[in-house]
Formats: C-alpha cells, sequence, structure tokens
C-alpha cells in the first residue's frame, strides 16, 4: 500500500446512506460496476436498493445525453426498500451522460462527481470543449467535481480500457466507501465466474488500481455503519425473483414471447426450468403464449406466461377463454409505459385496470400486485395457488421498476407447501359433473382429461352445469353469477391490511405495487415534521381485501398516489366532473364511496420518496373541506 | 376374492372393448348434405379400430362450423378461440404425451385469423392429429370468402365475386421446415377419408389432413363436376401410402405412384388442383416431435424442486459473517 506521499486524508464523513449514479455509454459495463458494489455492500450488511439507468436503444451513439446507461444504487445502515431521490455521488465515463443525468435532475445539488478526464485532451476539439464546459459549470453550481484518469490508468493493465474501466470504478468506489478489499476480491471473482481464470485475476487487478488509485490521489471517504446480518439474505432482483418464484410454486408450464421488460424472467427461468423438468416455450406470439399456457393447464397443473402490457391486450381474449372454461391460470405482468409501444423500458403502472376489465364481457379475474422484490417471488407461489384452488385466472403486476431492481431480501425456505400437488387423474364419480358450482362459493371440481368418466366438451360458449351449450337465459345468468361468487369467497379469505404510521388523522395515502417503500419513506418524513399520515399499501387489487373501507374513514382525506397519470385539478379544463382519474383512485372512488384524491407521475421513472413527499405535503396545506 | 373385486372396478372405469356409440356425443347439428358429418363418422370409426380409450382422447377444435366437432364426441373436447386450437393442443401435449389429441378446424379457423399457428404448429411438429375441413367458405357467419374459396366467388362480402386467387394450404404446408405428414382427402370418399385419419393418427408427430368439404348452403354444387367425374380426382397410392381397395380403384382410376417420403414430388403433385390429388402426398417419421424434444414426460419430484431452488438460491445468498456457505 502507498502510504507516503498521498495527501492528508480527512477522517470518513459517517452517513446513515447514499445515492451513487455509476453512468457510462451503453457497453461500458457501468451496470455490472454497480451490481457487484451492491452485492460487496450487501454482503459487509448493508442495506442496498438498485435500480437500472437504460437506454431505449440497444447501441446508443457514443457520447450521448439520451444514451445514459448505468445504474443507481443506494446504500444504507438499515434495510433500504426504494431507490431514493437524487444521487449524492456519480461517477461518469464522460461528460455527455453526466449532463443527461444533471438534465433529469437526477443529482443533488452539492453532489460529488468523480469523472473521466480523457476527455479534456480529446482530439476533438468539440469534445475537449463540450469536456471543460460541463467541468466548469459544474465547478461554478456547487458540484464538487474530481477528475479521474481512468482510461489511463487502466491502459497500465489491459489494452482495451473500453471493458476494464468498470472494475477500476469498483475499486475506486470500495475504497470511499471502506468497503472490505478482500470481500470485493472475492465478489469479482463470482461476477466473472463463467470466465476463465485469466479474465478473472484481470478484472481484480483492475479492481485494486481503482482502489489503490484512490488511496493515494483522492481525498474522499464516507464511512456508512452496517447493520450486522444475523441471517442468510438473498440479492436478485425483480424478473430474477419471478422467475424463481415459478420454480418455487411447482409449476411446469411457462409459455411467453419476448417482451420488454419482462422478457428477462423467462430469461432466468430458461437457465434453470429444465433441470425440474420444466418447459419455457417461446411461442410465435404473445396469443399463441396464452393459449399454449391455458391447453396445458387444462390438461394439467396450473402454467403461466410471462408479458408485458402489449401483450397484455393481445392476450385478453384468451384470457377470457380460461375465465369461461374455469381453467386455472397465471399471468405475469411486468408493466412498462404505455398505451402502444409506449416506453418499453420504462416503469409505469398503467395495467391496473386493463388486468381487471381487459377482457371483453364479464370476465372477473384475481388481479395482484407485488410491492417489492421479495413480493415478486412469493406473489408467484401466492398466485399458483390461487388459481388452482379457485380455477382462476391470476394476474400479477410488477413493473419495470421491479424488474431490474435489486434488494437483499431473507433467504426464502422452500416448502413443498407451495407445491400442486399431482393432477388428479381417478375416475370421476358416476353423477358427477364438469361445472357442479357451489351454491354459496361458485366452486366446482375441475375434471382433467386422463380421468375416467369425466369426459365431456369445455368450451368457450355459454354453457350449464354439463358443459353443454346454453341456450336458455337463465343458464347463461346462473353461469355468470357462480364465476362471480368465487372473487367474493377469495375475498373472505383475505387478511385485512394494516396501515402504517398513524392510525387516524389527516391524510391517508394509498398505493399498489412497487411504490410501497417510496411511499412509507415520503409518509414518514412528514410524520416527523408532526403531520398525522397513515399510508396503505394494497396487495390484492381484485378482489379488495376486507377493512379498507374502515382504514379510508378514520382519515380526513384519502390520496391515491400511483406512478401512472392522472389529470389535476390546477389544469384550467380539468374540473371535477371531467378529471380522469389514476387507475387505483378510480377503484377506490367505486368500491367505498370516498372522494378519494389521486397524484400521479408518469415520467417512466420509478416514483422518487421526494416527489411524493412534495405532493403529500400540498395536499396537507391545502384546507379544502372534502365532503364526507 | 378381493382381488377379482378390484379388478371388476377397474374394468367398469375401463371397458375391454368400445363401440361406436361409446365416442358418440351430442347430436350433430351441421346442415344436411354438410361434409362434416362424414368427417365425424370417419373419426369415431377411427377412435373404434384403434380402441382409443376415451378418457385419453380429446378434440381441439377453433371456432367455426367445423369447429363445434369437439360437442359430437363422447371423449374430452376443448372448443376454445377462433383460431387458436393448434397453440393449445401444443400446451396439452407438452405435459401429457399419453394424451391422444385431434384438432379440427376449418379453413377460415386455420389458413385465416390462425395461420401463425399453422405454420409454427408444424414447425414444433407436436404429435396431433390436425384434420382442416375445408369447404372454401365462411358458414357459421353466414357466407363471407375465405382464403380457400375460389377466385370469383360471390359471398356477402365479395358480392361482385372474390378478386383473389384461392390459397393452397398444401403447398404452403409442404413449404414449412420440419413438415412429417401431408394428406389431402374429399369427404365423398369415406373410404378413403377413414383411411388417410387412420394413416394420420398412426404417424408420430404433427399430421395435417386437408378434407375437401362440401357446404349445401353456401357453396351448393361446387364439387359437383369432380363429383361427377372420377377422373378429376388423382388418386396418389403407394406401398407406404393409400392402397385403395378394388372397388374405390375400379372407380377412381385416375391413379398415380407416389411415394410419400419425396418431398419434391410431393410439392409438385401440391401444385395441382385440377385434378384434385387425393392421398398421402408427405410423410417423414425421422423429424422429432416437440414433446420429446422437451422432455414432456418428465416426473415432477418435490425433492428435486427443492435441490434445485436451494442450489439456485446458494448463488445469490449473502450468509451471515461465518456462518457455513460463505
Amino acid at each position: 500500500m502507498l502510504t507516503n506521499g498521498k495527501p492528508r486524508v480527512r477522517p470518513p464523513i459517517l452517513l446513515d446512506e447514499h445515492v451513487i449514479d455509476v453512468v457510462s455509454d451503453s457497453g461500458e459495463g457501468a451496470q455490472r460496476c454497480g451490481q457487484t458494489f451492491a452485492a460487496i455492500a450487501a454482503r459487509s450488511g448493508h442495506g442496498i436498493w438498485t435500480v437500472e439507468i437504460i437506454p431505449a436503444e440497444i447501441r446508443p451513439p457514443a457520447r450521448s445525453i439520451a444514451g445514459a446507461s448505468g445504474i443507481r444504487v443506494r446504500i444504507a445502515s438499515a434495510d433500504v426498500t426504494n431507490g431514493g431521490d437524487a444521487a449524492d455521488l456519480v461517477v461518469a465515463f464522460n461528460d455527455q451522460v453526466l449532463r443527461g443525468r444533471l438534465r433529469a435532475k437526477e443529482l443533488r445539488p452539492g453532489c460529488v462527481v468523480l469523472l473521466e478526464d480523457k476527455w479534456r485532451t480529446d482530439a476533438d476539439p468539440d469534445v475537449a470543449a463540450a469536456y471543460s464546459q460541463l467541468h466548469d459549470e459544474l465547478s461554478a453550481d456547487g458540484f464538487v467535481v474530481h477528475e479521474v484518469p481512468m482510461e489511463r490508468e487502466c491502459r497500465r493493465l489491459v489494452d482495451d480500457p473500453w471493458r476494464g474501466k468498470n472494475m477500476f470504478v469498483l475499486g475506486l468506489l470500495c475504497r470511499v466507501y471502506d468497503l472490505d478489499l478482500a470481500l470485493a476480491r472475492e465478489q469479482v471473482a463470482m461476477t466473472f465466474a463463467k470466465k476463465s481464470a485469466e479474465v478473472i485475476a484481470t478484472n481484480q487487478d483492475l479492481l485494486e488500481a481503482g482502489w489503490a488509485w484512490a488511496d493515494e490521489h483522492l481525498d474522499l471517504r464516507f464511512s456508512i455503519p452496517t447493520t450486522q446480518v444475523d441471517e442468510a439474505r438473498i440479492v436478485v432482483n425483480g424478473n430474477t425473483a419471478l422467475g424463481l418464484g415459478v420454480m418455487a410454486s411447482g409449476m411446469e408450464v411457462c409459455a411467453m414471447y419476448p417482451i420488454t421488460p419482462a422478457t428477462s424472467a423467462s430469461h432466468y427461468l430458461s437457465s434453470v426450468f429444465e433441470r425440474v423438468g420444466g418447459v419455457v416455450h417461446q411461442a410465435e406470439d404473445e396469443i399463441a403464449a396464452a393459449t399454449f399456457a391455458i391447453g396445458a393447464s387444462y390438461a394439467g397443473k396450473c402454467a403461466v406466461t410471462i408479458t408485458s402490457g402489449p401483450g397484455l391486450s393481445l392476450k385478453q381474449e384468451a384470457l377470457g377463454l380460461a375465465v369461461m372454461g374455469e381453467i386455472p391460470l397465471v399471468v405475469l405482468d411486468v408493466q412498462r409505459g404505455g398505451p402502444s409501444t409506449g416506453q418499453p423500458t420504462k416503469a409505469e403502472q398503467g395495467d391496473l385496470l386493463s388486468a381487471m376489465f381487459g377482457s371483453h364481457g364479464d370476465a372477473p379475474k384475481v388481479v395482484m400486485a407485488a410491492a417489492d422484490i421479495e413480493d415478486c417471488f412469493y406473489s408467484v407461489i401466492t398466485a399458483r395457488k390461487i388459481a388452482e384452488t379457485y380455477n382462476m385466472v391470476v394476474v400479477v403486476l410488477t413493473d419495470a421498476s421491479l424488474a431490474t431492481a435489486q434488494q437483499a431480501f431473507r433467504r426464502p425456505e422452500f416448502s413443498t407447501d407451495w407445491l400442486a400437488p399431482p393432477i388428479d387423474q381417478r375416475p370421476v364419480p358416476a353423477g358427477a359433473r364438469p361445472y357442479d358450482w357451489d351454491e354459496h362459493t361458485g366452486l366446482a371440481r375441475r375434471f382433467i382429461p386422463g380421468q375416467p368418466g369425466g369426459m365431456h366438451c369445455l368450451t368457450g360458449l355459454a354453457h350449464d352445469r354439463d358443459s353443454t351449450v346454453a341456450y336458455d337465459p337463465d343458464v347463461n345468468q346462473e353461469a355468470i353469477r357462480m364465476r362471480s361468487l368465487r372473487l367474493a369467497a377469495l375475498q373472505r379469505t383475505l387478511r385485512p391490511p394494516t396501515v402504517r404510521g398513524d392510525q387516524e388523522g389527516e391524510l391517508l395515502v394509498v398505493g399498489w405495487g412497487s411504490t410501497r417503500g417510496a411511499i412509507a419513506e415520503a409518509v414518514e418524513r412528514v410524520r416527523a415534521d408532526g403531520h398525522r399520515v397513515g399510508a396503505l399499501h394494497l396487495r390484492f387489487l381484485q378482489p379488495l381485501a376486507p377493512g379498507i373501507g374502515e382504514h379510508l374513514a378514520r382519515f380526513d382525506r384519502v390520496l391515491a398516489v400511483e406512478n401512472n397519470w392522472s389529470d389535476r385539478l390546477e389544469d384550467p379544463m380539468i374540473d371535477d366532473e371531467n378529471r380522469r382519474y389514476g387507475n387505483l383512485a378510480w377503484l377506490l372512488r367505486a368500491r367505498y364511496l370516498v372522494d378519494v384524491d389521486c397524484w400521479g407521475e408518469a415520467k417512466g421513472q420509478p416514483l422518487q420518496p421526494g416527489v411524493i413527499e412534495a405532493a403529500i405535503r400540498t395536499r396537507l396545506t391545502q384546507r379544502v373541506e372534502v365532503p364526507r | 376374492m378381493r382381488q377379482l373385486a378390484v379388478t371388476n372396478a377397474l374394468l367398469r372405469t375401463h371397458p375391454d372393448h368400445y363401440d361406436l356409440d361409446d365416442y358418440e356425443g351430442g347430436v350433430a347439428r351441421w346442415c344436411t348434405g354438410c361434409g362434416d358429418n362424414a368427417i365425424l363418422a370417419a373419426l369415431q370409426r377411427l377412435c373404434r379400430d384403434r380402441q382409443l380409450p376415451p378418457e385419453k382422447t380429446v378434440f381441439v377444435s377453433g371456432i367455426g362450423c367445423s369447429s363445434r366437432f369437439p360437442h359430437y364426441m363422447n371423449t374430452y373436447g376443448f372448443h376454445g378461440l377462433h383460431g387458436r386450437p393448434l397453440p393449445i393442443a401444443e400446451g396439452i401435449k407438452i405435459r401429457r404425451p399419453d394424451l391422444d389429441v385431434f384438432v379440427t378446424t376449418g379453413d377460415g379457423d386455420c389458413c385465416a385469423i390462425g395461420t401463425s399457428h399453422w405454420i409454427h404448429a408444424l414447425r414444433y411438429n407436436p404429435d396431433i392429429t390436425v384434420v382442416m375441413h375445408d369447404n372454401g367458405v365462411y358458414g357459421l357467419t353466414k357466407n363471407q370468402v375465405s382464403p380457400t374459396s375460389p377466385r370469383g366467388l360471390r359471398t356477402n362480402t365479395t358480392p361482385s365475386g372474390s378478386p383473389l386467387t384461392a390459397l393452397n394450404p398444401l403447398t404452403v404446408t409442404l413449404g414449412v421446415t420440419n413438415v412429417s405428414f401431408v394428406a389431402q382427402c374429399v369427404d365423398w370418399m369415406p373410404e378413403v377419408v377413414h383411411d388417410i385419419v387412420a394413416a394420420a393418427h398412426d404417424h408420430q408427430g404433427l399430421s395435417f389432413i386437408r378434407i375437401l368439404q362440401r357446404c349445401p348452403e353456401y357453396m351448393d354444387g361446387h364439387f359437383e363436376p369432380w363429383i361427377r367425374d372420377p377422373e378429376r380426382l388423382l388418386l396418389l397410392t403407394h406401398e407406404d401410402g393409400l392402397q385403395p381397395s378394388p372397388s374405390t380403384s375400379s372407380t377412381y382410376r385416375n391413379q398415380r405412384d407416389h411415394d410419400p417420403a419425396d418431398l419434391a414430388a410431393a410439392r409438385v403433385i401440391a401444385e395441382t388442383t385440377d385434378p384434385i390429388p387425393v392421398g398421402i402426398l408427405y410423410r417423414n417419421d425421422d423429424v422429432p416431435c416437440y414433446e420429446d424434444l422437451r422432455r414432456a414426460d418428465h416426473r415432477f419430484d418435490p425433492e428435486e424442486i427443492r435441490a434445485v431452488v436451494d442450489e439456485e438460491l446458494d448463488r445469490f445468498t449473502i450468509w451471515p459473517t461465518g456462518a457455513a456457505g460463505s
């Protein structure tokens, strides 16, 4: 270790948490750098959350503002439930991607900037000028800019620093945040586990070079105390958690068609599913994926189809068939920005109502939403069980912000109770009917091909208890009633959700899906100022769990916060009669007859606690009398 | 004695012989003179001849006149969505290779709304029998033009005659990678229909049969010239293909020896629309079935799942300091 001649190092600044961005041109490995850094931090006992910064194109032009690719890592002493607000520290591989983050207002005032300095002396005078201009601008605006000779240092070890810089930066970050170098070396070996020993060694050398350079040249140390972890935890992203959940639920068939941002769940599942005999079938289109899964479910255990918004739209007719035939089916919808092609790589909670009501006619389905990465895993297991118990379609909503975000959570302990039982192949008792609906619950045992005596023709046409086509109007209505009753039967079994924070008071903030952590954090901030605010998060959207109405009634006002668009009353065109609400607000208003207000954004980014906090504060200061 | 009692119980649920009426479901509601009736009779006869257990047999259909088919069988049936019977059948087969799966579809169901599934099902090559009832018109929705309608056909959507040449399902099918069985027959030759569906059922892989079928309601008399003149049918015969009975041979004397292994010859024959080729155009027993490639018969073992899930969780696990596995 170099000890002589290095600058005086101030004692580390003690922090509770920090938000760190690493941005580069696409392909320079910023994401791998950030993921590895997060894993090292998690192994050291930090709470972590990562958010990928994804350009829409596979190979955007180099040094472009829109091409910023990278990752945000939030590390903290305690557990982290969301990506936080703006960055406290940013590492940029060039000035243009940094400008992209600046324009997006993702950098906190006074943010520390570690910037590749090679552009200052670039042969192209325009490039050099752009670099100097941004550098001076940032310095003038109070950002703390450190120029780092990333390429020059990496060139001492590798010929092509374009592929090695990320590990140099990793070493730099490990030094700045006081993480253990030996642990970092180990994690780099795991990151490159599929590569040769030579590749691993080179990357470890780059890591150490980054560490040593920071140790020698950078008077910048942060220390975030760790919480001693006494349980095994796993670090995965939301889509991997979905894939793990599919396998752990005992489902045997996943049919899918490639679509962003859902596909990586199927990538992961494809890499492991065959080891237990499972099949990932990449169908010729979304409709085929849904109907293939329906066929597999009909003749066997419940199957799953994984998709995103446009795919959900295409599958809707098939979902209606599964509802009509009472075929269990799990649909995983990793939501993205819509409508149409919209923002494929960006986050939005736009599919709630289409998941509930998307198919034509009266097609009751179960709709649930995962609140974080851990929930992605367990939701699939729950969904499979509900689908097979109630012979229903269960849609699980996640979104692009969970798909690639990583969180550390308690390692699941596998239970064989999670698995579907083997399919029933016993003879059907004489006189049993294929849709022998229970008068009270609407439930009927399903007959599976292979069961002697159970032969019948399942049909998407209206049908009676014998599955014969219903021409009698009363028969059609009875079947509709029976399919509807099952949602009520499920609702009776759901646990009432609890309110976090104040149990009564000025404002109840209600959310669903990926916003739970950010809403909870925003609510805590305003509570710290003495406001009496609660947070209610819904896991089941259809049916809605019991007890929600009572929670709403205990607060003066209710605000639904969602990552989707709702008209704003400050817009001159908008009034109470023409305002379009957010998805959840529509539901709550219809169900509970409460004048639920709503606030949301449709910027394609995860909702940050700071913007939610601002929206809450605006509501709290508006002294509007709400009719109760 | 007890063992005998158990055997008796089994015999009740698994009769040792099935008769034709064991396969008969609801009363068919097709029009008098509709070719679908002949196809139903041929498939019921096939089930009887092969003694297929009704509970192990599934007929999957789409939407259209022909897709009412499963309602008239006393087997398991799946009357699903317009155009989608093939992916449903593939899904059934993927975990249940023990089931005998048939698809009954029409020219609209298969060659219009379900075209992409048709092409891709041929490529997946699951072991299913696909019977495409081709009457060249939409019947259930009351007389609209179909992809296989002859040019000039006047329908409710083409009042001045269809401007397009008919799509040829045989050339399309024979052009798809992994195609493994293609046959064609006509509804008015019941013996040949039976022989062909039997050969199709016995083939391992996707068997595609196009059955030209009369629609007395909207295409009345369309096939009359072919029915009246047996010379306008070209019987494809071979020791590995169709072997017509002497009585059939004496009526249909326009015959050609065609080896179903010869894909190039099959493609040439498929181009012929008049005379209508009848017989097995192509068969290749060596194309692997999708469900075999995907290990459909794997038995799920909870302990195996536990082992793999645990192994996967290990990959992502951060063990507490000092604990095993770090």
